[in-house]
């Protein structure tokens, strides 16, 4: 009695979580759109920057649909919540491909870039006949276009060794700056920085003297001021850093708080929420390199640019528009559809090499050779001084103070591209 | 040498003081009631929220006053209306209560305040600097931080030892049916403990909301350090935490400055080993974990924790 | 937990069971085609080892650990190692067999970490565990060359050296991969709590004291029951490995060890079948709701906050509280009282949904006023109609689930008054 009793609860058991998995049919029918799988966080920590993704990428879906969409459809955008992990991101991944979303594109983090490029050559090569294309707007590893890259893979924003040649072009070109500090999180980010940094300046200024190199843990200090205090025992002139968010924000805040009078060169510093978590800190100090800030526009009388930006903002208080790759991303994407005549994949990655096209910037070219977009990239410094436009609405603004053209952004790579065959 | 001795010294005495303002509530919850307040840095992301909004309206020093006392007042209503149902069935139901919360209260911080951080600034009465030393300056924040936290200590140290309201409450914990018996509401006490223990959490988050930043992620970033704090003191004892608070503080501030490695030290003793492997990491780089070392450490040979009464 | 009835048709009844599963499994895939439901499918079977695993430590001895993952993820990098040395030609592995490798590792780390964890009990025990688990996923930043930093570990499972003639490169034959481990590996979790030291972890949870003075060492139990629960996570999370060919440090951390913890409890804790239940609701609601709200984590922690409240014994208590009533022949009894109840479930939740996706639609969205679809009708947020509505529709439901449930408490107070005078104790 005892023993049916036991197997008849199992057996419910069973049945009851078969009947549970019920999932729905995902996968919309006859939607004629072109369909572009966005895989960001959209929950937990980083939801922010996903969202201000989503937001972004629609608005400049509904632009290009205004105007006609591309080869006659309308372009849509289907959000993936990765939560920021890599697992999640290869999940979504698979449900796109599912759906029939033949593009992804992707911006927090390389780990889940780093996922993404192994997932998506992997599923090309059991799926021939259901390929994706990835393109990554902001996983900046280089390894991406290096000893990782992929035929399937473009990167629209300039890869971390691109960021550190300018930057440290830049430096070199202060002859008064003779003592340099690189503070960074500890991950492969931050580790690249450091490394990287030393290397570039030991190159262009051997006598400038690196008074500190400090890997912090990711995510986890909250009160930077052991290491401003490192920094001002150190008589630094610059700091270097790649932290971005709240690592960032406190690093300057804690450093205003001490009085400490550095320059900060920054890769995230006008990433969404850092100037408004910054403020008056970072004032006619912090400097960050990026393709795009809002005051560049005016710098270079694009008209179009500062309508697109006020009418972003205007909908979306308080976020703003300043990823201008994301554009750059789906215009080109756009233009080589077009130069294909045709949505799929692998036509169109082939048009997509070498191609180029004007962004209001300047033109920027889709390397061959590793997939890396070329575009000019600028650095800019946070002070009271700007010409229109202030950031998040801190009463200061970005004001340019060195453009380096595409060309001159470049950095040698050793990607050795395997491509299939074309057609 | 010296300088940098000093500074660290400065640097770690205030973040032991910030970490003890949030680990003395939690201490007291547990000691008062048993139960592991996994939601505490929740509440104390509440009290930094609920500052910034009073903030807006009334100023900074109200908001100093009403903040923690609104956080208390949700503190009560959690213990009455949730935590009360989920004492009968133990202590690690619980603990998996206000491990559910933390969730909850998370994702309504966000619904209510979005997911970019607040502008919960430093109010401009105490904008300036204290002093300077060897060219650093000290900020007056830092100084009222740290005479805040101290006047907690006091303060809760009075209140539990000195008066009749905390003689009640201990012995609420050791002898409930007792107490009950002698006509005191015990669970009402118990929900005025929990309202006090995350009221303190709420102040913490008022003080420390400012300076640092105020946002969705500051419950996950502090939540895991405050347990090493108050696990290290030794749970329910109020000295222990403050005790461990400021040990904790110094060593990840000092640890920040190692900026060597095993193999440096072998390699100053005339030893070349190890510089590629794990000994040659930077020191610093583990600088974080080594409370959790040490915390570790001390459960494995004196689980009381330095100063706890008993093993739980 | 008496007499084992060893006749052959009581065997081969259990047997069925696990037959009956085998069946489930096997046909799944033919009833969800789709791409991403198998992949839903996979981490099921995946979860449920982990699961299994982790009720080992919690369910039957006692043990909350808040860094179980660190065995699972552990177990995970080294598979991905070992299929990498396989790929190089170094090794001879199958891959069917990875799985052990993952299972070694988290019996290594498990000894390894148990050996200093499980001499204490209680919140101390809970406590080292979560100290384990925060170093072990910082120091995975430090030792990049196990953990490969960042972007974690990957690997390619069609390694070409298997023992069946499958590439493992399809998702479907992973699946089968997945689904086979996780009969075996049930089956063997579940004899495991069948063996003398199943009884004794189970002694030791409910009174460690008593044990003791019986001539049970209660270290020496923790331990080995501590040790082999490693070995399962390891076994799962080489099976994780394989699936998604990716390793990150997120896997050794404290949210992938909440998960589990959150997966086993939901499940329920005192029945072996709970966390087979927790982990398929949980990664179905992770992988499905996520899709359909952004306000998911509320959702979660609400579920998990209202069932340790009023349901802490778990799904699977629930059901199992059900069987006495059953064989007494008064199941019939509920049928009114549930049947009233569902009406005033519903309003709550479809008023609890509406309030849910209306703030974070206004909160959160791309364009606060435009409509959103809730249960197939388009509710615009912005309208004070609308949640005034929202809030009438959760308070009745409310105020109706308070009544009901008073009904059915007395209902059960009945039923069990009529199993004691029949005679049928509680088992």
């Amino acid at each position: 009695m005892k023993n049916t009793m036991r197997l008849v609860r199992r057996s419910l058991a069973t049945v009851g979580v078969a009947a549970a998995l019920a999932v729905p049919a995902i996968g919309s029918a006859a939607d004629d759109t072109i369909k572009i799988g966005l895989i960001d966080p959209l929950s937990g920590p980083f939801a922010n920057i996903g969202d201000l993704g989503v937001k972004g990428f629609t608005f400049l879906a509904e632009r290009i649909n205004e105007d006609g969409g591309i080869l006659g459809r309308d372009v849509e955008i289907v959000p993936f919540d990765n939560k920021g992990s890599a697992q999640e991101s290869l999940q979504n991944l698979r449900e796109a491909a599912d759906e029939g979303i033949q593009y992804i594109t992707q911006g927090l983090g390389s780990n889940v870039g780093n996922a993404l490029v192994n997932g998506v050559e992997k599923h090309n090569r059991r799926n021939p006949d259901n390929r994706v294309v990835y393109l990554n707007f902001a996983a900046v590893d280089p390894a991406l276009t290096n000893e990782k890259c992929s035929f399937w893979h473009f990167r629209f924003d300039a890869n971390s060794a691109m960021k550190m040649k300018a930057i440290t072009d830049s430096i070199a070109d202060q002859k008064q700056v003779k003592k340099v500090f690189l503070i960074n999180q500890d991950y492969s980010h931050g580790q690249f920085i450091s490394k990287a940094g030393k290397e570039l300046l030991a190159e262009k200024r051997p006598d400038i003297e690196i008074v500190g190199d400090v890997l912090h843990p990711l995510g986890k200090v909250k009160d930077f001021s052991p290491y401003i205090s490192q920094i001002e025992s150190s008589d630094a002139d610059v700091v270097i850093s790649g932290n971005w968010g709240n690592d960032l924000a406190l690093l300057v805040r804690a450093g205003a708080q001490a009085g400490l009078d550095v320059d900060y060169y920054t890769y995230y510093g006008s990433l969404v929420g850092t100037p408004r978590a910054i403020g008056e800190a970072g004032e006619g100090k912090l400097k960050t390199i990026t393709e795009y800030q809002e005051n560049l526009a005016v710098d270079k009388n694009q008209a179009d640019l500062q309508e697109l930006g006020e009418t972003f903002e205007e909908r979306y208080a308080p976020l703003e528009f300043n990823v201008l790759r994301t554009k750059t991303e789906l215009h080109m994407l756009k233009k080589a559809m077009e130069k294909a005549g045709t949505t799929d994949p692998l036509q169109v990655a082939y048009a997509m090499e070498g191609m180029t096209l004007e962004t209001g910037m300047g033109e920027v070219t889709m390397r061959a050779k590793d997939h890396q977009l070329l575009q000019p990239l600028f650095i800019s410094t946070l002070t009271k001084d700007y010409k229109k436009y202030d950031a998040e609405g801190t009463g200061f603004g970005w004001k340019t103070d060195v453009e380096i053209p595409a060309d001159e952004t470049a950095v040698p790579s050793s990607c050795e591209m395997k491509r299939p065959p074309r057609s | 040498m010296l300088e940098s001795f000093i500074f660290s010294v400065l640097n770690g005495v205030l973040y032991g003081m910030l970490l003890f303002m949030l680990a003395s509530g939690l201490t007291l919850i547990f000691g008062m009631m048993g139960v592991l307040n996994f939601a505490h840095a929740s509440y104390y992301m509440l009290g930094a929220y609920f500052a910034f909004s009073i903030s807006e309206y009334a100023g900074f020093w109200v908001a100093l006053i009403l903040a923690p006392i609104v956080v208390g007042l949700l503190g009560a209503l959690t213990e009455r209306f949730g935590l009360r149902n989920v004492h009968k069935h133990g202590h690690v139901a619980e603990l998996l209560f206000t491990f559910g919360l933390v969730y909850v209260i998370d994702e309504l911080v966000v619904l209510i305040w979005g997911r970019v951080p607040v502008n919960y600034q430093i109010p401009d009465a105490l904008d300036f600097t204290l002093f300077s030393l060897y060219g650093s300056q000290f900020p007056a924040y830092r100084g009222f931080i740290l005479l805040v936290a101290i006047a907690m200590f006091v303060a809760i140290y009075v209140l539990l030892v000195r008066t009749r309201v905390g003689m009640i409450i201990r012995a609420s914990l050791s002898h409930p049916d007792m107490v009950g018996a002698l006509g005191h509401n015990v669970p009402r006490i118990f929900t005025l403990v929990f309202a006090f223990g995350t009221g303190l959490a709420g102040l913490a988050g008022v003080m420390a909301g400012n300076y640092f930043i105020t946002e969705p992620g500051m419950a996950y970033a502090m939540g895991p350090i405050v347990f090493v704090v108050v696990v290290f003191g030794g749970l329910g004892s109020l000295g222990g935490a403050f005790v461990a608070s400021l040990i904790i503080g110094l060593v990840t501030t000092f640890a920040v400055g190692m900026n060597y490695s095993v193999a440096d030290l072998l390699a100053g003793m005339g030893i070349a080993f190890g510089q590629d492997s794990v000994l040659g990491i930077n020191l610093s780089r583990f600088g974080l974990m080594l409370p959790y070392l040490m915390m570790v450490l001390i459960l494995i040979v004196r689980p009381r924790g330095l100063m706890g009464a008993r093993e739980s | 937990m008496s007499r084992v009835n060893t006749s052959g048709s009581a065997v081969l009844r259990r047997l069925a069971v696990w037959l009956v599963a085998m069946a489930v499994i096997a046909i799944l895939p033919y009833i969800f085609t789709s791409g991403s439901s198998v992949s839903m499918m996979s981490q099921m079977g995946i979860f449920i080892i982990f699961a299994l695993s982790y009720n080992m430590l919690l369910g039957e001895a006692g043990m909350l650990s808040f860094g179980h993952a660190v065995y699972f993820g552990l177990g995970g990098t080294m598979t991905l190692h070992a299929i990498n040395r396989v790929n190089d030609g170094a090794w001879w592995f199958p891959l069917e067999l990875m799985p052990l490798a993952g299972g070694a590792c988290g019996l290594f780390f498990g000894i390894l970490f148990g050996a200093v964890t499980t001499r204490r009990g209680g919140v101390t025990f809970a406590m080292i565990t979560l100290g384990i688990g925060v170093m072990v996923e910082a120091s995975a930043h430090i030792f990049t060359d196990f953990f490969g930093g960042e972007s974690g570990v990957t690997a390619n499972r069609v390694t070409d050296v298997t023992v069946l003639p499958f590439s493992y490169g399809p998702s479907i034959q992973v699946y089968y991969l997945i689904g086979a481990w996780t009969v075996v590996a049930a089956l063997v979790m579940f004899l495991l709590t069948r063996t003398p030291l199943g009884r004794i972890s189970n002694a030791v949870r409910d009174n460690p004291e008593r044990a003791q003075f019986v001539g049970y060492n209660t270290t020496i139990t923790r331990f080995v029951q501590f040790s082999l629960s490693g070995f399962f996570a390891g076994v799962a999370g080489g099976l994780f490995a394989i699936l998604f060919e990716i390793m990150t440090a997120a896997n050794v951390g404290l949210i992938q060890s909440g998960g589990v913890l959150l997966m086993t409890f939901i499940g329920g804790l005192g029945v072996f079948f709970g966390p087979i239940i927790g982990a398929v609701l949980v990664i179905y609601l992770q992988v499905a709701l996520s899709g359909f709200s952004d306000g998911w984590i509320l959702y979660f922690g609400l579920l998990f906050v209202l069932m340790v409240m009023f349901v802490p014994q778990g799904i699977a208590g629930v059901i199992v509280a059900h069987v006495a009533p059953w064989r007494a022949g008064l199941l019939h009894r509920f049928v009114v009282p549930y049947a009233l109840a569902v009406v005033p479930a519903l309003l709550s939740f479809v008023g609890l949904v509406a309030i849910i996706e209306m703030g974070y639609h206004l909160s959160l969205s791309y364009n606060p006023s435009s409509p959103i679809e809730l249960f197939s009708v388009e509710v615009v947020a912005t309208r004070y109609l609308s949640w005034a509505v929202a809030l009438l529709v959760f308070a009745a439901g409310i105020a109706s689930l308070r009544w009901v449930t008073g009904q059915i408490g007395s209902r059960w107070g009945d039923v069990n008054r009529a199993m004691d005078t029949q005679g049928h104790g509680n088992d």
